[in-house]
């Protein structure tokens, strides 16, 4: 199959969105939703091409002389692909009741960006080259603005400045520049397995180099470059969910390690030694984000900053540089996406059930919510990297490729880390389902018309504001979210355990990256 | 001495041409800018016509007598650049009469300060 | 002799003949017809002649026969193809759009007069480019200035007077510096046939009379192009002309003047002489990085759009400037490619405008909340061209700013990339500011705004997004463009043959 086939599908869903509209929103939905299977029937055949050795690659599109746009399929594109589209599918059902539940405005014109987002995330998956995957990665952030911005508000708008200009900031002022550094001293952008980077023609430049392509990709949230995606949350939770715990900054991270692996190369990357300091800076991340969690009393932003941290996991993976640590970042693009959005399911489904989401609010709200939050339960375990839940096998590999190469002060940021994510993430299920709830005479549940604020706040203001309104609701009655949005929630959760069970067939995809 | 004397003419443009830019630039009555320009302009017509002249040279007509000419290329340049010059002055006379028309003045501070209640 | 071998003079010949007819007409919509006509014309003679020229080959043209140096000849490469086409191609949709637009904001007593400027506008900047003669070039570069004149001072304001006066003045400031330069030339050489002066040159040029040429011919040369710090005329002419006059100058006049500055440092004097001897570089170079930066600055804290877009447009030709002082194939690439690319998307985004003034009336950035919701179309033209400038891939800007970082790090001028950068992130800022009001803004009060889908006519529409799908078509596919402006590179290194 054509990998041009996945960037094109989402694309074409585009007229049905528009024609049908606000009136016949089911239509529109079913229109996504058929679309979005196919869209992964699509990335199953190129999966079965890759893993039985065959060449899935598109035609080659001449953009300037020695520049081109191609599209081919190598396994962690493949990895990707399959993740974003599956994701795309169940995140679409789970919309369908978040949105309506919660009165959101603009739908159509959220669900076009939503396309098109995918469009340019099959796009990144699939890259070919090196400027395929800065289109691809360009076409995201202008995608994704509008749905940042979608409230409209000036707190949107204040977040959509943030998002835009750290994005667009770091590709345009770093990205950009290392790229074309790239290609003016190889004369070609290709991804070619063992890289294309000649350590002795960069010199000491090369670190300079892979310090351009850290930050620049301002999508993998490295720190000091992290700031987009707190504001992100601004925008309605199946945006924070798809987008900002999986898609975004999954193109992101799933960039670096394509750019590790077939720019640098493995061998060049462990032979200098260029990453040995740029290492430290998501190690920080990792132990910064976490403890910034820990203050965080809104349950999105919490979340946020909690992505940051695991993305960093990724980057660090990368900048190791091990054949173990690549995989392991691979498998933890796919076990932390399944964790991720979990959570953030669970928030939204929160958030349109009970109106909270204050962490400090949710005592007792597994007894009205038990499914959701038991959900939430499993999603924790997976982030923190528990059994019975897949992100062990990651997390395992990470730390194996940090004793490969020699890193072993990693093992203890590992472990430190493991151990903050307890602290913020457990105390949540554990308070929702042993802690009696707050005003609990009070058994009136809060009205649903009641207008949700959740879009009209950063994360920080809404913190505020919510710590103002006291707790309208107790949780003594079963009180679930739209059945859409539960049967997304259960089938995410699921998929997390399945794949602590059966990790096999993504660690062979993984596998067969060819390192040199 | 002699150095000035031999270079007299370009001497001449010179001047011109440094009185012809100290109007532009210091005046402030659009009409006295237009006059500077034009000074400005006539030295330059002053430095081809005189760099075309041959020592002991006559004006490039068809006579007997004639032994050498002066070089007639800078002469023909000239008439146009005159042209030019003529013809930037119309437009420059008649935007100043418009702007005469619109703001009541052609002292470019005044017209300023209208310009700038204009912004407002 | 055929048709075609006549197209030279014809590009030329067809637009001063239109503007005379054009006067004879006096009549709107007669004299626009013939406007377009010959613009049209001279589109399709110019597209033939860069066709002929596209092999590498030169076209010399002799005017009435009588051959150089005795004659004027016009002398037709890549390079001046290229721009020429551009020119023409720029008028021509420009003048398209104008039609709607002029009924909306000028008398009707003066469209007749409009034409006829704008066609000898057309004439010189064509003429400028295609010469082979340095006072040819003078000559050309006066029809082309005054006729300008008058074209800003049609604006809707008073205030287009003074620009225009303004304009005048520092205009003919440089166009005397050029003819003062190509008198010296002269006298040094006694030819003013370009490719005769490239030749004689070398043999006299430690004298200080070239020195002086050289000297006067950059000064002027650079204020006819705006550079930076010779700027200041530029940003009131494109802000109180006519939106669709600055549309069109924006796209050729100052492309036109840099291509001068290409012929005349490169192939006349030679970039060895220029560049190695008179240190062109350390001038351009320092002239162009804060021409850009500042520039861009700028831009950001205008309130109007127009004189946004006219600061922007300084700092685009640093760009070009920069590129030129690179003296590098890649360099030079990059200069002619951002020629091309750049006059295609600031005539889009000043064309965008002029749909909001159609509608609005004035261009201040902050009464256009939500237009979108009215004006569709002409925001989403705003938002790609915009996008264009900043350099986003997939649009031609990002084939000009991969060419231009890519010349600099061949150099190893990494201060010069990072600056383009940062430049180009303040583009980012300017633009999305303005799109981040037309989008997102919800109507305030005291800005009421017509309710409903409220768009500028198809016939404006139509031209604008012509250009745009133009620049997008180049941004996607830029081997053509890449390689017409690597032959001009070429040869305006290589010298005349």
């Amino acid at each position: 199959m054509n990998p041009i086939w996945a960037v094109i599908l989402p694309l074409l869903v585009i007229p049905f969105i528009q024609f049908f509209g606000e009136k016949r929103n089911n239509l529109r939905e079913a229109s996504i939703i058929v679309t979005g299977l196919l869209l992964f029937l699509v990335n199953e055949s190129i999966y079965q091409a890759v893993i039985n050795g065959e060449l899935a690659v598109s035609g080659e599109f001449v953009m300037m002389p020695g520049l081109s746009l191609a599209l081919s399929a190598e396994p962690l594109g493949v990895l990707f692909g399959l993740l974003a589209s599956s994701l795309w599918v169940i995140t679409t059902v789970y919309s369908i009741g978040y949105m309506r539940g919660h009165n959101e405005q603009h739908q159509t014109r959220f669900y076009t960006c939503f396309a098109i987002a995918l469009s340019a995330v099959m796009a990144a998956a699939y890259a070919d080259n090196l400027l395929t995957l800065f289109v691809a990665y360009e076409m995201l952030s202008l995608s994704t603005f509008p749905l940042v911005t979608h409230a409209g508000t000036d707190a949107a708008r204040k977040a959509g400045r943030v998002y835009l200009g750290i994005l667009l900031g770091g590709s345009i002022g770093l990205f950009l520049p290392a790229m074309v550094w790239v290609y003016a001293m190889t004369g070609t952008l290709d991804f070619v397995p063992g890289g294309i980077v000649n350590a002795e023609q960069f010199g000491p430049g090369l670190w300079v180099l892979l310090a351009l392509f850290v930050f620049g990709i301002g999508k993998a949230a490295v720190m000091p470059f992290h700031r987009w995606l707190p504001a992100a949350m601004v925008a309605p939770t199946p945006v924070s969910a798809l987008l900002h715990a999986v898609a975004v900054v999954k193109t992101g991270v799933f960039s670096l390690l394509k750019i590790v692996t077939y720019i640098f190369g493995v061998d060049t990357m462990l032979a200098t030694g260029i990453s040995e300091w740029l290492i430290v800076f998501p190690a920080a991340t990792i132990l910064i984000a976490s403890i910034i969690a820990f203050s965080k009393t809104n349950l999105k932003a919490r979340l946020a900053y909690s992505t940051i941290s695991q993305l960093s996991y990724i980057v660090l993976a990368a900048l190791l540089a091990s054949s173990t640590a690549i995989v392991g970042g691979g498998l933890h693009i796919l076990t932390h996406a399944f964790a991720k959005i979990t959570l953030f399911f669970c928030a939204g489904a929160i958030m349109v059930a009970a109106h909270k989401k204050d962490i400090r609010e949710l005592d007792g709200i597994g007894r009205q919510m038990p499914i959701t939050m038991l959900a939430f339960f499993i999603g924790s375990l997976g982030i923190i990297g528990l059994p019975p839940v897949a992100g062990v096998w990651s997390k395992v590999m990470i730390a194996q490729g940090s004793l490969q190469s020699g890193e072993v002060w990693i093992l203890a940021v590992l472990m430190l880390s493991t151990l903050l994510n307890i602290g913020y993430l457990l105390p949540i299920s554990i308070r929702a389902f042993y802690f009696a709830p707050p005003n609990a005479a009070d058994s009136e549940h809060a009205p649903k018309s009641e207008p949700a604020a959740e879009s009209e706040h950063t994360s920080d203001a809404a913190q505020q504001a919510d710590s103002a309104t006291p707790a309208t609701a107790g949780h003594s009655v079963i009180q679930e979210a739209p059945a859409a949005s539960l049967w997304a929630i259960v089938m995410t959760a699921t998929l997390s355990v399945l794949l602590f069970f059966y990790p096999q067939p993504v660690i062979e995809l993984l596998e067969m990256i060819q390192w040199r | 001495m002699s150095f000035v004397a031999s270079m007299y003419n370009y001497w001449i443009v010179i001047v011109l041409m440094m009185a012809g830019l100290y109007i532009l630039i210091t005046r402030h009555n659009l009409v006295k800018k237009m006059i500077g320009l034009s000074i400005f302009q006539t030295s330059i017509f002053y430095l081809y016509i005189s760099m075309g002249k041959v020592a002991g040279g006559t004006a490039p007509i068809l006579i007997d007598e004639a032994v050498q000419y002066s070089n007639p290329l800078p002469h023909v340049l000239i008439l146009t650049a005159i042209v030019v010059g003529v013809a930037t002055t119309a437009v420059g006379l008649a935007l100043i009469v418009r702007i005469h028309e619109s703001y009541g003045s052609i002292e470019e501070d005044e017209i300023r300060v209208q310009e700038a209640e204009d912004a407002q | 002799m055929s048709l075609s071998e006549h197209l030279p003079a014809l590009l030329v010949v067809i637009p001063l003949l239109a503007a005379p007819l054009c006067v004879l007409l006096r009549h709107p919509l007669y004299a626009w017809i013939v406007a377009l006509a010959s613009s049209s014309l001279t589109l399709l003679a110019a597209y033939q002649v860069l066709m002929q020229v596209r092999d590498g080959s030169v076209i010399r043209y002799t005017l009435g026969g009588w051959s150089a140096p005795t004659g004027i000849e016009y002398y037709i490469d890549s390079v001046n193809a290229t721009v020429a086409l551009v020119v023409a191609l720029i008028s021509t949709v420009v003048l398209v759009y104008t039609r709607a637009i002029s009924q909306k904001q000028l008398v009707t007593d003066k469209h007749y007069l409009l034409y006829t400027a704008w066609m000898l506008c057309l004439c010189g900047l064509i003429g400028i480019v295609i010469t082979g003669d340095a006072f040819n070039v003078f000559v050309f570069l006066e029809i082309s200035s005054l006729s300008t004149y008058l074209l800003i001072s049609l604006g809707t304001q008073r205030n287009a007077l003074t620009a225009a006066f303004r304009y005048l003045v520092m205009g003919s400031i440089g166009a005397s510096f050029i003819l003062i330069g190509i008198g010296y030339l002269f006298a040094a050489t006694g030819t003013l046939n370009m490719v005769d002066l490239a030749q004689r040159i070398p043999e006299v040029q430690e004298s200080r009379t070239i020195l002086v040429a050289f000297s006067f011919l950059t000064i002027g040369l650079m204020i006819k192009a705006a550079v930076f710090p010779l700027h200041a005329w530029l940003a009131n002419a494109y802000h109180h002309a006519p939106v669709f006059v600055t549309a069109f100058l924006a796209g050729t006049a100052t492309k036109v003047s840099l291509y001068v500055m290409l012929r005349f440092f490169f192939s006349i004097f030679g970039a060895d002489y220029s560049f190695a001897q008179m240190f062109l570089t350390s001038v351009l170079l320092p002239a162009a990085m804060a021409g850009y930066l500042l520039m861009s600055l700028v831009a950001v804290y205008q309130t109007d759009l127009r004189r946004m877009l006219a600061y922007s447009s300084i700092a685009q030709i640093g760009y070009i400037v920069a590129a030129i002082s690179m003296v590098s194939v890649t360099g030079l690439t990059a200069a002619m490619v951002h020629i091309v690319n750049h006059a295609l998307i600031k005539t889009a985004l000043f064309m965008s405008v002029g749909c909001m003034m159609y509608r609005m009336g004035h261009a201040h950035i902050k009464s256009f909340d939500h237009l979108i919701r009215s004006m569709p179309f002409t925001v989403m033209a705003f938002i790609v061209s915009g996008l264009s400038l900043i350099g986003v891939p997939l649009t031609a800007g990002f084939i000009s700013k991969f060419t231009l970082i890519n010349g600099a790090l061949d150099r190893g001028w990494w201060l010069v990339a990072a600056s383009v950068l940062v430049s180009s992130l303040l583009a980012t800022v300017y633009i999305t500011r303005a799109a981040e009001v037309m989008v997102f803004n919800r109507n305030r009060v005291g800005h009421p705004q017509p309710s409903g889908m409220n768009e500028a006519p198809v016939s404006m529409l139509v031209p604008m997004w012509l250009l745009i799908g133009l620049s997008v078509y180049t941004g996607i596919n830029g081997t053509e463009t890449l390689a017409v402006a690597e032959q001009a590179a070429m040869q305006l290194l290589g010298g005349f043959e």
